[in-house]
């Protein structure tokens, strides 16, 4: 179990980290989840003790990651796939790790065959594609076969193929009852990754709670309704105070479901050509709940929501 | 124990150590073979004389103890060996015994070597090396450039950047502590108390021929290896102490 207490960083004027609280449950996959900037990889270098809090501590099973005998062995990270010495082989890499915590050196060829790099051992690293360099940075997480992993953005830059090898290896994780912290900025992603998620923004918390009640909570429920006598069941819609946005010819009602809208259609006399329930897209939920969190806003305005991302399946 | 094996098996599975420690041992005995093939008929050479190309080593071995953590910090790699010690001295301690004994091999492989390749070249010069202080001059190269690379690490420390590292601790060494002479008055007075010149005392390094700043020095020979051994800890200790209390 990872704890974070008033967790609190700051660079210079930049507050990376406000004052966050969380906890990170075991035996499970945990979403770490906000957009660019809004300090996940600070925070996990301070769990880590790699960078020093302001103010506030990051706690795992109770106690701080410096204080840990051999921490490689308790707590598993892979930050930064490219945090590797270029002209040093997979293997020398993963040697040295070892030795440093007095793992047993066998333990480097099992990481090895388990991220499936054996063929590659030998080979220096810089010549490594991205999603060779993210299977090494996995190998060296789980040298000391730590019951707690910790992952930034792992998928970033993989391709499908990738994509789905870490996400079905952090199952994998989670089902050996490890405890698995996995940040991204794709709510779309971690919908299908984890089971908890950490939603934060500008380094604040903006919600913690399982990933199904996120997902519903977040997503805004809606019905399209296509019609040759709109403005007639429009004006039906407007006595009962329903919300109304127009949507090219349609009509996109929330706040009433199907059911009553039919009812209502049928009491007006009104005629109807389509009633459709809408499930809002979690891309969009994430970008309202933190939306005023981002970091660096684009030009890139409302109406040009890029492609509606569905979650597929739970 | 085991951080020390890390940090060797770290410092050995890349190529630049391997590349600057030939290079150190290789310049100044060839450059020494030059030298000695025009050194003067059968006058008598003193052991020093042969010593005088070792700075070459000297300054690519600082070039390798600075690489040693600075490409650390160029490739991330300082972080996963905090993340896999958190105890930041202790792995920094480690590193520095490391490049401390790589070094002073490299240091005593340089000053053999040079003396064994002018006394090859020139047999009749009286080179055997008969007095303690003979010994001390070439063995001597050992210490020297085992404390030269942990100054040079400590800076490294501190400084972060290859290139910063490297220009500020070849710039100083080579030319720094020389144009000091140029200060009126006081220049030669403080010539005597910068690092590199004491190691160069120690080690004796043409003592006979500058005769002109050997009058009167403040220290002994080896009162010198203990002054330049106390600042290059020092700049190690201010490097380590650093890194504790920064951000990785
Ligand atoms: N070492 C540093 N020095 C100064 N500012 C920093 C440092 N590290 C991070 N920041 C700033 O802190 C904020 C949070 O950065 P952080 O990298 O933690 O975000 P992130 O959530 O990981 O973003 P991304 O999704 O882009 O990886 C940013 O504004 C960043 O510019
Ligand atoms: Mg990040």
């Amino acid at each position: 179990m990872i704890e974070a207490v008033g967790l609190t960083k700051r660079y210079g004027k930049t507050l990376a980290v406000d004052n966050l609280s969380f906890s990170v449950p075991t035996g499970r996959v945990t979403g770490f989840l906000g957009p660019n900037g809004a300090g996940k990889s600070t925070t996990m270098r301070m769990i880590l003790g790699l960078d020093t809090p302001t103010g506030g501590s990051a706690l795992i099973d109770g106690k701080r990651y410096r204080d840990l005998h051999q921490p490689l062995r308790t707590v598993g990270a892979l930050l930064d796939a490219k945090w590797v010495h270029p002209n040093r082989s997979a293997r020398a890499h993963l040697q040295w790790m070892a030795k440093s915590n007095k793992l047993p050196a066998r333990r480097v060829d099992e990481v090895l065959e388990i991220v499936g790099l054996t063929a590659v051992a030998g080979k220096r690293a810089g010549g490594f594609s991205l999603g060779m360099s993210q299977r090494l940075g996995i190998a060296a997480a789980l040298l000391g076969d730590p019951q707690v992993l910790l992952f930034d953005e792992p998928v970033n830059g993989l391709d499908p193929e990738g994509i789905l090898w870490i996400r079905k290896f952090m199952h994998r994780l989670a089902d050996e009852g490890r405890t698995v912290f996995v940040s991204s900025h794709l709510l779309s992603e971690m919908a299908l990754t984890a089971q908890e998620l950490v939603v934060i923004g500008r380094g604040k918390l903006i919600s913690q709670s399982s990933t199904e009640d996120f997902v519903a909570q977040a997503t805004e429920n809606t019905v399209r309704v296509r019609s040759p006598q709109l403005a007639v069941l429009r004006g039906a819609l407007g006595r009962l105070g329903a919300n109304l946005r127009d949507e090219g010819e349609n009509l996109v009602v929330s706040g009433m479901d199907c059911a009553d809208i039919g009812e209502l259609a049928a009491r007006e006399g009104v005629v109807l050509h389509e009633l459709s329930p809408q499930r809002g897209s979690l891309e969009e939920a994430f970008m309202q709940l933190t939306g005023d969190s981002v970091e660096y806003h684009t030009e890139l305005t409302d109406g040009q929501t890029p492609a509606t991302l569905v979650p597929a399946g739970k | 124990m085991s951080l020390v094996s890390a940090e060797r098996i770290k410092l050995f599975s890349t190529r630049s150590p391997w590349a600057c420690g030939l290079l150190a041992i290789a310049l100044p005995v060839a450059f020494t073979a030059l030298l000695a093939a025009q050194a003067g008929g059968d006058l008598e050479i003193d052991i020093g004389a042969t010593q005088l190309t070792a700075g070459l080593g000297r300054s690519v071995v600082l070039v390798l103890a600075a690489l040693a953590v600075t490409s650390e910090y160029r490739f991330g790699t300082i972080r996963s060996t905090f993340q896999a010690v958190p105890n930041r001295s202790a792995a920094l301690l480690a590193k520095a015994l490391v490049v401390a004994g790589l070094t002073g091999v490299i240091g005593a492989c340089v000053g053999f070597g040079c003396w064994a390749m002018f006394r090859l070249i020139k047999p009749n010069a009286g080179l055997a090396l008969d007095s303690g202080q003979d010994w001390r001059t070439v063995a001597g190269q050992a210490l020297v450039f085992a404390l030269a690379a942990l100054l040079a690490l400590g800076v490294g420390i501190l400084v972060r950047q290859t290139a910063g590292a490297v220009a500020l601790l070849l710039v100083y060494s080579l030319l720094v502590e020389s144009l000091v002479t140029l200060i009126p008055k006081v220049g030669q007075d403080i010539q005597h108390w910068l690092p590199f010149f004491a190691a160069d005392r120690f080690i004796g390094v043409g003592r006979d021929n500058g005769a002109r700043e050997v009058v009167d020095l403040p220290l002994t020979p080896w009162g010198y290896l203990l002054y330049f051994a106390v600042i290059a800890l020092a700049v190690l200790t201010a490097g380590i102490f650093s890194a504790t209390r920064r951000d990785a």
